[in-house]
């Protein structure tokens, strides 16, 4: 009974070669990927696979068992996707692109625990490597800790956001996940944890370093490079100036509400509107997302179940025929869970987090329009209170006192040289937000591409394993 | 194996005909005789509200049928009615009884698609349709499923040598009034619950006497802890089967928010959108499929063999009874002997008990052996199927 199956390979020779697929995707294939359609991926070169090929051979070295010998090709398979989360930052491929001459290269790594208890914390090693001429030196690294992170957002925010300029939020605070690390679980979930905010913070740094005005700030200079660097206590979750943040949160919901502009510009009513419509989509998006993440968690550890249990039926039947296809199965079983596995591995780290960064990301634009909202308001309110000062001094004038006069005319001289200064800013905002939208834009369709193809990658991955589990499967048929 | 193809009738991928494999020549003569003269299968069904009619269709030569060919139409209730009235007749103590069809369930179905009712206000055209659809093929499916399994127990009756030749069946098969037969009222019920109680009390007590029939001894224990097994692998398969319809729900709402993301971009990004979404639609219908084909083939097949086991052990149970009966008759006898008083009286119970006993360990023996058989192949079939099944999936996949 010869079995052909059709499979489709990316490139290469009949040998499972694992570790060129993960390279060669990286490379050259990028370019092509950017213009053609993904789905090309696909159809790359068709294969026939028949039972006497060189692949049979490898699995079928024994007689009795066959399907439990090939181990092997699948464990070498799973390598080089380890590799692609951890080099989850989309460095590489920017310098492949060469786009504009941006030469920076930062990477998160090495999270150590320091001290004990409850003071305990995490620090990274944040290294850069760079040829610009910004820096001191080319390859140098620093080591920081979470709220150092918090604390640079906090300073660019509190300098930038108001003039305009998208600043990229920093990773979440996580008092559960923190106080799993502080209190010593070395265990799966707090590992994930470290990892998930190592990358996030990686992305953090290399979306600031991108943007053009950030990267010259001088916070952002010595973030980067001075090795000792004053601890940002403003940022503790219950301090003084963490209450104080909610509730100037707080007020300016309800003052955004108040506001009316009228809004003169059609391109910003446009923006707001595919901006609103974009944070909904994209949430709902990543609801979903991580609901398939959980749930293929949950299919993956429901198979190993099901895989002992099927495997315990197999040792009570009498009929050994039986209980070794059971057992079969069991196994077949068994790689099917890793491939859920690894599957929800990759879907995770790749596109949920993304997603979510972009949640956050739209959140701070849509601030940032806010803020041009409140910039115009003040800039309406002095025109108000101009307005009225210019009454008031008609009527001054009218009633006849002239040192009162003198001190009306130069407080309204000092009101009309704010107004035309809140006039100026508004111009500027207006500007400065239309270059970061467009600026924005452009980074988000080239992210969302980069992560969208890595995904599809992912998933040819995942399709080699597969063509290995249905050799198994095959093989299994055959023993009947 | 292809001239019994007439008993199996569209009996689904569930039973395998004992007679296909040509170990015990009994089972073949017996099955190859009878093969035309009494074809039983559910020819059609019908969903009203609550309660689902099956239409039996009976096509026989047998002499005691008026007609050759007829059909009735028959609810839930019946199945299980004549099922208990093979499990109260004496006479059958030595059979394994084939499993009673479990009721059919359209609640959990049924709320889902009230649900959808409800929200429908909330979600875009295309979605609603697609998820309508969706919860209507889940309908369907399980539809299907409980017509199968009324079908296989019509069918296994037809085929057992003895159990064919019921009264009780005959009627069920020809009367074409309403048999009215009412489901259980509240007290029957608890009745039947305090039967179940010290049947398995009786059972624990039983179980402890050691059997002189080796062969016995050994089904015994085997059946036993096939039956835990069964019972645990039939749970897991379930947990792992829904986990997998939740991973394809997920897809389906990924792809539709991935297609509203793309309509909506207005940079090149809406390419990439559609494609993705296209590409995890695919992804769906193979995921729900396959979760489909693991349901009907692993599932189905662990369920049902845990009814069944469980029948096993209820005819072993029996006979362990009837050994003790028998054993308690033989003291009896030799009390009244060693007394000299109603002798005659305690000689015929003796030789009833003796009897009975050895008329149920024949059978038994007969059946377990049959049993193993069927248990054997229908196995080996379903999984054949599910692994060329995953492998067309895994070709789909692929392109």
């Amino acid at each position: 009974m010869c079995v052909c199956v059709c499979v489709c390979v990316q490139s290469g020779p009949a040998s499972l070669p694992a570790e060129d697929i993960s390279t060669n995707s990286n490379g050259p294939k990028q370019d092509s990927l950017f213009d053609d359609d993904p789905e090309d991926l696909f159809a790359e070169a068709t294969e026939e696979v028949s039972l006497d090929s060189p692949e049979r051979d490898v699995l079928l070295s024994d007689g009795p068992s066959p399907a439990i010998t090939p181990i092997t090709p699948p464990c070498s398979l799973i390598t080089p996707h380890i590799d692609m989360f951890t080099h989850c930052s989309f460095d590489e491929i920017e310098e492949e692109e060469g786009g504009d001459s941006f030469d920076m290269h930062i990477s998160v790594s090495d999270p150590e625990k320091v001290g004990d208890g409850m003071n305990a914390y995490m620090a990274y090693k944040v290294s850069t490597k760079t040829s610009m001429s910004l820096f001191r030196s080319q390859d140098f690294s620093v080591k920081r800790r979470f709220s150092d992170f918090l604390g640079l957002h906090s300073k660019l925010a509190s300098k930038y956001l108001h003039i305009g300029y998208i600043v990229p939020p920093a990773p979440e605070k996580s008092i559960v996940g923190m106080t799993k690390v502080k209190v010593g679980k070395e265990d799966q979930s707090s590992n994930e944890f470290v990892e998930k905010r190592r990358s996030a913070l990686e992305r953090y740094l290399m979306r600031t370093v991108k943007h053009p005005t950030l990267l010259k700030d001088p916070d952002v200079l010595q973030f980067l490079e001075s090795s000792e660097l004053p601890r940002a206590v403003s940022t503790q979750a219950l301090s003084s100036a963490g209450i104080l943040r909610m509730v100037n949160k707080a007020a300016e919901a309800v003052n955004k509400m108040t506001i009316k502009m009228n809004e003169s510009d059609a391109w910003f009513e446009e923006k707001q509107q595919h901006f609103d419509n974009l944070d909904l989509q994209l949430r709902k998006l990543h609801a979903s997302v991580e609901s398939l993440v959980c749930h293929r968690r949950e299919l993956s550890v429901n198979t190993a179940l099901f895989a002992k249990s099927a495997a315990m039926l197999g040792n009570s039947e009498d009929h050994t025929a039986l209980s070794r296809a059971l057992s079969q199965l069991a196994e077949v079983e068994e790689k099917i869970d890793q491939l859920h596995q690894d599957q929800a591995n990759a879907d995770f780290y790749c596109f949920s987090e993304l997603l979510g960064d972009y949640v956050r990301l739209i959140t701070a634009v849509k601030g940032v329009f806010d803020h041009r909202m409140k910039t115009w308001q003040k800039w309406q309110d002095g025109q108000i209170l101009l307005q009225k000062k210019r009454e008031a001094e008609a009527k001054l004038q009218f009633n006849n006192k002239p040192e009162k006069l003198q001190q009306a005319k130069d407080e309204m001289r000092e009101l009309e040289g704010k107004v035309q200064q809140g006039e100026r800013d508004f111009e500027l905002i207006s500007k400065t937000i239309r270059k970061e939208v467009s600026r924005f834009e452009k980074e988000r369709v080239k992210d969302f591409k980069t992560i969208i193809i890595k995904y599809l990658e992912s998933l040819v991955q995942t399709q080699q394993k597969q063509k290995v589990k249905n050799i198994i499967i095959i093989i299994f048929s055959i023993s009947y | 194996m292809r001239s019994c193809y007439g008993l199996i009738c569209g009996c689904g991928a569930l039973w395998d005909v004992v007679s296909a494999l040509p170990l015990q020549p009994r089972a073949v003569n017996v099955d190859l005789q009878t093969d035309a003269t009494l074809q039983v299968d559910i020819s059609d069904a019908l969903s009203e509200r609550d309660k689902v009619k099956f239409t039996v269709h009976t096509k026989s030569t047998l002499p005691n049928f008026k007609q050759n060919e007829f059909s009735v139409v028959r609810q839930h209730e019946e199945f299980i009615w004549l099922h208990d009235s093979f499990v109260e007749n004496e006479e059958y103590a030595g059979y394994i009884i084939p499993p009673a069809p479990p009721r059919p369930d359209f609640d959990a179905s049924r709320e889902k698609l009230q649900k959808l009712g409800e929200g429908e206000g909330s979600m875009t055209k295309e979605e609603f349709t697609k998820m309508k659809q969706e919860l209507e093929a889940e309908y369907l499916a399980i539809f299907k499923k409980t017509v199968a399994m009324h079908e296989v127990f019509l069918c296994r009756v037809a085929a057992h040598p003895v159990l064919r030749k019921d009264l009780n069946f005959h009627v069920f098969l020809e009367y074409n009034q309403d048999l009215s037969v009412r489901g259980k009222n509240k007290k029957e019920k608890l009745e039947d619950f305090f039967k179940n109680v010290v049947k398995s009390a009786d059972g624990v007590l039983v179980a402890g006497v050691k059997d002189v029939d080796d062969f016995f001894e050994h089904e015994k224990t085997f059946l036993l802890e096939y039956h835990n097994r069964v019972k645990d692998a039939s749970a897991k398969s379930d947990r792992m089967i829904r986990s997998h319809k939740n991973a394809a729900d997920d897809i389906n709402r990924i792809a539709s928010s991935l297609y509203t993301l793309g309509t909506q971009d207005s940079t090149d990004l809406c390419k990439f959108f559609l494609k993705v979404s296209e590409l995890f639609e695919k992804t769906r219908k193979i995921e729900s499929r396959v979760a489909a084909d693991e349901d009907l083939k692993l599932a189905d097949l662990l369920k049902y063999y845990l009814r069944e086991s469980q029948a096993a052990k209820d005819l072993l149970y029996r006979r362990s009874r009837a050994l003790v009966d028998y054993e308690n008759a033989n003291k009896a006898l030799d009390k009244a002997r060693a007394k000299n008083r109603d002798v005659l009286q305690a000689e015929t119970s003796q030789q009833l008990c003796c009897h009975k006993f050895e008329k149920i360990s024949e059978s038994a023996k007969q059946e377990l052996i049959d049993f193993k058989t069927r248990r054997v192949a229908a196995f080996r079939k379903n999984l054949v199927e599910l692994a060329e099944l995953e492998l067309k999936h895994a070709k789909v996949t692929m392109t």
